[in-house]
């Protein structure tokens, strides 16, 4: 815990006058694993698009290790050392999954060095490869692998990358209990070395890797703690928990 | 692996083989007339080449080839006319249209060192400007279509309008000579279509190089999902503008040997309707297969000329009809064709794999929608 990495205040967005985002604050620290929970349409991924620059907010501020990335282009934030998935797996379906892989390693270099030909398999992808468990998989083109694979690709594909920060927009949505587990582990692994922000439904889940839990409703943060804490908070219960308290699993209907 | 290398030999022989009949058999069986219509359909065939990467390639979907090819064929074209009106004369229409001394524009074009060069790096440099404006404001599909078609109708208007600087609707033609040979001499459009061959050729390993490269991967990521890709930390804008700017530049190459092969450079062979010609060779043979891009406008080129001998007014329909059954039933045109074969021997080859989805189904969807 060597201090913030991630540093939002003050943060609003508008979408044609819905206040998507109404005044967030949130820290996230180094080395932590934060779990973003809320009911839909409470601003999760719109504070991640934020973050990635996909969303530009009418006020507040970003700041990832102490500089500021609103106005950034998408990329240059992914090359300060943030990395996201989407909701849907979005994976290049024609292109092999060493392919994937070996696209996402690339990104720093300068487009006239990616002129040449791939000779060989990169350190890092054949590292990915084997921690994702795709290495079997690694000359076929991505579209024939099954959703929970394509979202192992995909975070095989922020691996080697190495950002400091993860953002994870449900990586374990529509996954089978095997994969869940699966990719549990992944995250376990994963979060040893770097900063992660997850935001998930699933509450097994979350109770399993969770440090911290942010919960926002309707654009603002209603709270925040262990996981135990936010579970106890009456406001929670309220607004999330207590809907589906008897639900196994998954809080929320999707 | 082993599979990997075969196929890549296999690319190689068949190169040779196509290099093989371009160069020795073709000039051998067919007549001085069929020939220089073969010089002709590889110059479009150049073209192709640099819009399969832009299109198939890289999704830009360019209906404005035409005024690439258009300031390549020009460039070559006032280098000719100037040649032919010697170091103080008057290029023929100039003089037709009142003009008494040759225009500032036209002047660097009297030296082959500045002419032929530009006529490859202006269309370059223009590309490229246009891709940094468009593609930074992230104008994409239909949107990108209609404003190259829109500016090919511009560049026509423009041509047409400034007659006293390019001849108007009539287009620059009377070129007799090129660097002193006589283009009306058999021989020399003999060694022309050569060079065409050769360059055509050359253009293709460029593609090739340029798509099997991780640029090549990276462009076909762009294609599919270019908002994924500036999240994996790349620009597209680069990215696109690159595929685009290597295409100008192919059209404009060709645009410059279309002028001595043929003697012409009007905007009629530039403007809306050639732009889209230009297109349904590469659809026809395949979209992101160069060879069917190459092969695929040699062969509606050579159908139009073979149906327009007999039928005259048949060809339009026929053209028509044949891009239509294309995006109906074949959208990856003729190479596609062969890629559903390949892709069901790999399926089977991937069958013991167990949790590979099958890629069978996804073939049908693609060979009917």
């Amino acid at each position: 815990m060597t201090g913030a990495l991630l540093e939002i205040r003050g943060l609003e967005v508008v979408f044609d006058g819905f206040r998507a985002i109404d005044g967030v604050d949130l820290t996230v620290d180094e080395g932590e694993v934060r779990f973003l929970i809320g009911p839909n349409g409470a601003g999760k991924t719109t504070l991640i698009d934020v973050v990635t620059g996909l969303t530009r907010p009418v006020a507040g501020s970003v700041a990832f290790a102490g500089q500021s990335v609103l106005g950034l282009a998408e990329h240059r934030i992914v090359r300060l050392g943030v990395g996201r998935t989407f909701q849907t797996a979005s994976v290049f379906e024609q292109l092999s999954v060493l392919e994937n892989l070996d696209l996402a390693a690339t990104f720093r270099q300068p487009l006239r060095r990616l002129l040449r030909r791939r000779a060989g398999v990169l350190d890092v992808v054949s590292v990915a490869l084997e921690t994702v468990g795709l290495a079997d998989r690694a000359e076929f083109p991505a579209e024939v692998l099954s959703h929970g694979q394509k979202q192992w690709l995909e975070i095989g594909m922020l691996l080697v990358q190495d950002p400091r920060l993860l953002l994870l927009d449900e990586p374990v949505a529509g996954m089978s209990k095997e994969e869940r587990t699966r990719t549990g582990e992944l995250l376990h692994a994963i979060a040893e070395t770097r900063t992660v922000v997850v935001i998930e439904h699933d509450m097994e889940f979350l109770r399993r890797f969770a440090n911290r839990v942010t919960v926002m409703h309707e654009g603002q943060v209603l709270c925040e703690g262990t996981v135990a804490e936010v579970q106890a908070d009456p406001r929670v219960q309220e607004v999330y928990l207590g809907r589906s308290r008897d639900k196994r699993s998954t809080v929320e209907v999707n | 692996m082993s599979r990997l290398l075969t196929a890549r030999w296999r690319g190689r022989a068949l190169f040779a083989l196509i290099g093989f009949v371009a160069l020795v058999v073709a000039p051998a069986v067919m007549s001085d007339f069929r020939l220089g219509l073969l010089a002709k359909y590889l110059c479009f065939a150049i073209v192709a080449v640099g819009i399969d990467l832009a299109w198939g390639y890289g999704g830009m979907l360019t209906l404005g080839q035409g005024i690439f090819f258009g300031m390549g064929g020009y460039a070559m074209g006032m280098f000719l006319k100037l040649q032919e009106a010697g170091p103080k004369g008057l290029p023929d229409f100039m003089s037709y249209n009142g003009l008494t001394s040759v225009p500032s524009i036209w002047k660097p074009f009297r030296y082959a060192w500045f002419a032929l060069p530009a006529a490859v790096v202006l269309p370059m440099v223009v590309a490229a400007g246009l891709g940094v404006l468009v593609f930074r404001q992230r104008i994409r599909g239909a949107y990108f279509a209609i404003l190259t078609q829109a500016l090919a109708a511009a560049f026509v208007i423009l041509l047409i309008g400034q007659q006293g600087y390019t001849a108007g609707t009539n287009g620059l033609t009377n070129m007799r000579t090129l660097f002193g040979y006589d283009l009306n001499d058999p021989v020399n459009q003999r060694n022309l279509y050569l060079l065409v061959a050769v360059l055509l050729g050359a253009v293709y390993l460029l593609a090739r190089q340029l798509v099997s490269s991780r640029y090549g991967r990276l462009l076909l990521a762009v294609r599919d999902g270019e908002d994924r890709v500036r999240f994996l930390g790349y620009n597209p804008t680069l990215v696109k503008v690159l595929a685009f700017t290597v295409a100008a530049g192919m059209a404009g190459l060709a645009g410059a040997l279309f002028v001595p092969v043929v003697g012409i450079m009007s905007p009629a062979l530039l403007g809306i309707v050639p732009s889209l010609e230009l297109l349904i060779g590469v659809a026809v043979g395949g979209r992101a297969t160069l060879i069917g891009a190459v092969l695929g406008t040699v062969l509606v080129n050579y159908a139009r000329t073979g149906l327009s001998e007999h039928f005259a007014s048949g060809w339009l329909y026929l053209q028509g009809a044949m891009f239509i059954l294309v995006v109906a039933f074949a959208p990856k045109g003729l190479a596609g064709l062969r890629d559903v074969l390949r892709r069901n021997r790999t399926a089977v080859l991937a069958g013991g794999g167990g949790a590979v989805a099958l890629p069978e189904p996804a073939n049908v969807l693609e060979a009917v929608t």
